[in-house]
């Protein structure tokens, strides 16, 4: 690890002009994926900016009957929030399936929104990676690509995004309120992750500089309900093989919206918008939860050895969905 | 009186091996200096001074702003009941108490955490033969075989029992049960327990009885 300033920053807009001022400059939160990348010799920073004592850790209602969650609220605060538990059970249920107890206790919203890919390839520095190093190729391209992306991949990059809680802020139409030089601006969960493309070394569209300060999630449609099922190779501690957040919304025994993301299949929360359509106005049925899901995952593109991630998705999106549709109203 | 605090604050006291700032000089007090940033203007020493107080004795360091929180407790301070399994957050055998809430200290810089207190396992027994009921709950339940993650365990343990207590869900609390929602402590049943504790690897594979010391001490 080469050495490094450390500094903690006690008003945000200090912190932003000297991060922008400084291209080997980062943000520090709770850590967990920063400082690993540091010892993996996958990032380098020269100057970190320490920014957990920000007064940025608020949760609060808004006039709308939305919520705003501070950039450095833990996780695990969110995940136990009594408000945010009864209104977007999704959510909470994210959190709660990702990371450990301890993680999640130094885990904050803006990093985990941040944390990078965990290809196994981009983790070691040995191997080819253009998400690690532009132009030097892709070790998974012909090399182990079980966790590898089905939906949205490019021939540069078969990565997958890691977090769980962002899927959740998917499907919930979260927004992201980032601070620049120029003051705020509000990115939608949905735009703020890439697809890989031909430059898969930008995970966001978040600027070199840019402090996240905030998520809002918009209101819940009354009546709306919402679960987050993963799927993973041991029950706990692991990332997702795939994952499916939904919010459903009926009219008897019809469907009259529905709201999914889907993590562990792309580069970034992957929102089912065609499934959504399929869903919209349909019977709340098995068969209709099933065609729904390859609505979906007809676009998808295998690798050797990820084809089980369409069958596990289609029979996790449809569990999910009659477990909401057959669920009591609250 | 012997001080074992190092710290020097105003007791007299002879040069003692019992007395850590004694064997090492780098412990002795100094005054801790913490960066805050001002417009315009950097840091520009990667030594950082700072002042840490674990298992209730406080300690002025000066560290290399590269050195985590793991590493300035085992090598400087010779706090050894963190250990080092992984050094990654995957195995949580490096689990301490940091302000009373259980943290992996492998993936924090010590720089982060001036003025905080810490917890280790050493530091949650109050004597010889008073140990923290966790502890005593693992030794009568067997819940160690080599004891290498015992310690982790131990502090994350302690620190579930908080979150219990608090109300905290887990990802297996059935949602809507009510547990939690009005501040209610979280009812723990074996999978909540294994859920909870699934941060801490064994590779003895003690489980079994971690779970019933655990469950033992839950249940008070
Ligand atoms: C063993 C292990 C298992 C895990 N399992 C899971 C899992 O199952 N599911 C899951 O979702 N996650 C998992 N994680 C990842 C974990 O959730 C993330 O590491 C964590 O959320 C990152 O948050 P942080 O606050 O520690 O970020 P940091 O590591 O501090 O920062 C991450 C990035 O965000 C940037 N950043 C931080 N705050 C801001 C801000 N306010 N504005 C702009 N940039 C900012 C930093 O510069 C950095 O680039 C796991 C991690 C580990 C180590
Ligand atoms: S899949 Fe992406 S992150 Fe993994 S090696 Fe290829 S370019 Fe790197
Ligand atoms: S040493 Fe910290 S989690 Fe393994
Ligand atoms: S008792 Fe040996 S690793 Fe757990």
């Amino acid at each position: 690890m080469i050495p490094f300033d450390y500094s903690r920053a006690t008003d945000a807009r200090t912190a932003v002009a000297t991060v922008m001022a400084r291209p080997d400059a980062a943000f520090l939160a709770g850590g967990t994926n920063l400082v690993d990348h540091m010892k993996l010799g996958l990032a380098s920073p020269e100057l970190l900016v320490d920014v957990t004592r920000l007064p940025l850790d608020r949760i609060e209602e808004l006039p709308d009957g939305g919520m705003r969650i501070g950039a450095t609220v833990r996780n695990s605060d969110l995940a136990a929030h009594p408000l945010l538990r009864r209104r977007y059970p999704v959510l909470s249920q994210a959190l709660l399936a990702g990371a450990s107890g301890q993680l999640r206790n130094a885990a904050t919203t803006a990093g985990n929104l941040l944390q990078r890919t965990r290809c196994g390839y981009f983790q070691d520095v040995t191997t080819p990676c253009n998400k690690r190093e532009p132009g030097s190729g892709c070790a998974a391209v012909g090399g182990w690509n079980r966790h590898h992306a089905v939906l949205g991949a490019s021939e540069h990059c078969l990565a997958v995004h890691p977090s769980d809680m962002a899927v959740a802020m998917s499907a919930l139409d979260a927004v992201v309120i980032a601070m620049g030089a120029e003051g705020e601006r509000r990115i939608p969960v949905r735009e703020f992750h890439r697809l890989p493309g031909d430059t898969p070394e930008r995970d966001t569209v978040l600027e070199h500089g840019e402090l996240i300060t905030a998520v809002e999630l918009p209101p819940s449609p009354p009546g709306a309900r919402s679960a987050y099922r993963k799927v993973r190779d041991r029950a706990s501690f692991a990332f997702a093989l795939i994952s499916v957040a939904a919010v459903l919304e009926t009219d008897g025994d019809r469907v009259r919206d529905a709201r999914i993301a889907f993590g562990g299949v792309a580069h970034k929360p992957w929102r089912a918008t065609r499934a959504e359509e399929a869903l919209r106005g349909a019977a709340a049925t098995e068969d209709a939860f099933r065609q729904a899901a390859d609505a979906e995952l007809g676009a998808a593109q295998l690798l050797p050895d990820n084809a089980f991630k369409v069958p596990m998705t289609r029979n996790t999106l449809a569990a999910v969905l009659r477990e909401l549709a057959t669920e009591e109203r609250r | 009186m012997i001080v074992l605090d190092g710290s020097h604050s105003g007791v007299p006291h002879r040069r003692s091996p019992a007395c850590r700032s004694c064997r090492e000089p780098a412990r002795g007090r100094l005054p801790a200096k913490v960066w805050l940033l001002q417009p315009g203007w950097y840091p520009s020493e990667v030594d950082s001074h700072l002042t840490l107080r674990v298992d209730g004795e406080e300690w002025s360091l000066t560290v290399d702003t590269r050195t985590t929180l793991l590493d300035a407790l085992r090598d400087r301070l010779s706090i050894t009941s963190p250990k080092k399994g992984c050094d990654h957050g995957q195995c949580g055998s490096c689990t301490v108490l940091i302000d009373g809430r259980r943290r992996l200290s492998c993936l924090t810089f010590a720089v982060a955490h001036d003025e905080a207190e810490i917890t280790t396992a050493e530091g949650l027994a109050t004597g010889e033969s008073e140990l923290h009921p966790v502890q005593q709950a693992f030794l009568d339940h067997d819940g160690f075989q080599c004891g290498y993650c015992t310690p982790g365990q131990i502090c994350s343990a302690v620190g579930m029992l908080a979150e219990a207590e608090a109300g905290h869900p887990s990802v297996v609390t059935p949602t809507g049960n009510g547990s939690g929602e009005s501040g209610r402590p979280a009812v723990l049943d074996d999978d909540e327990i294994r859920e909870r504790m699934s941060g801490n690897l064994c590779r003895c594979g003690a489980y079994v009885n971690i779970v019933t010391a655990i469950r033992a001490v839950a249940r008070r």
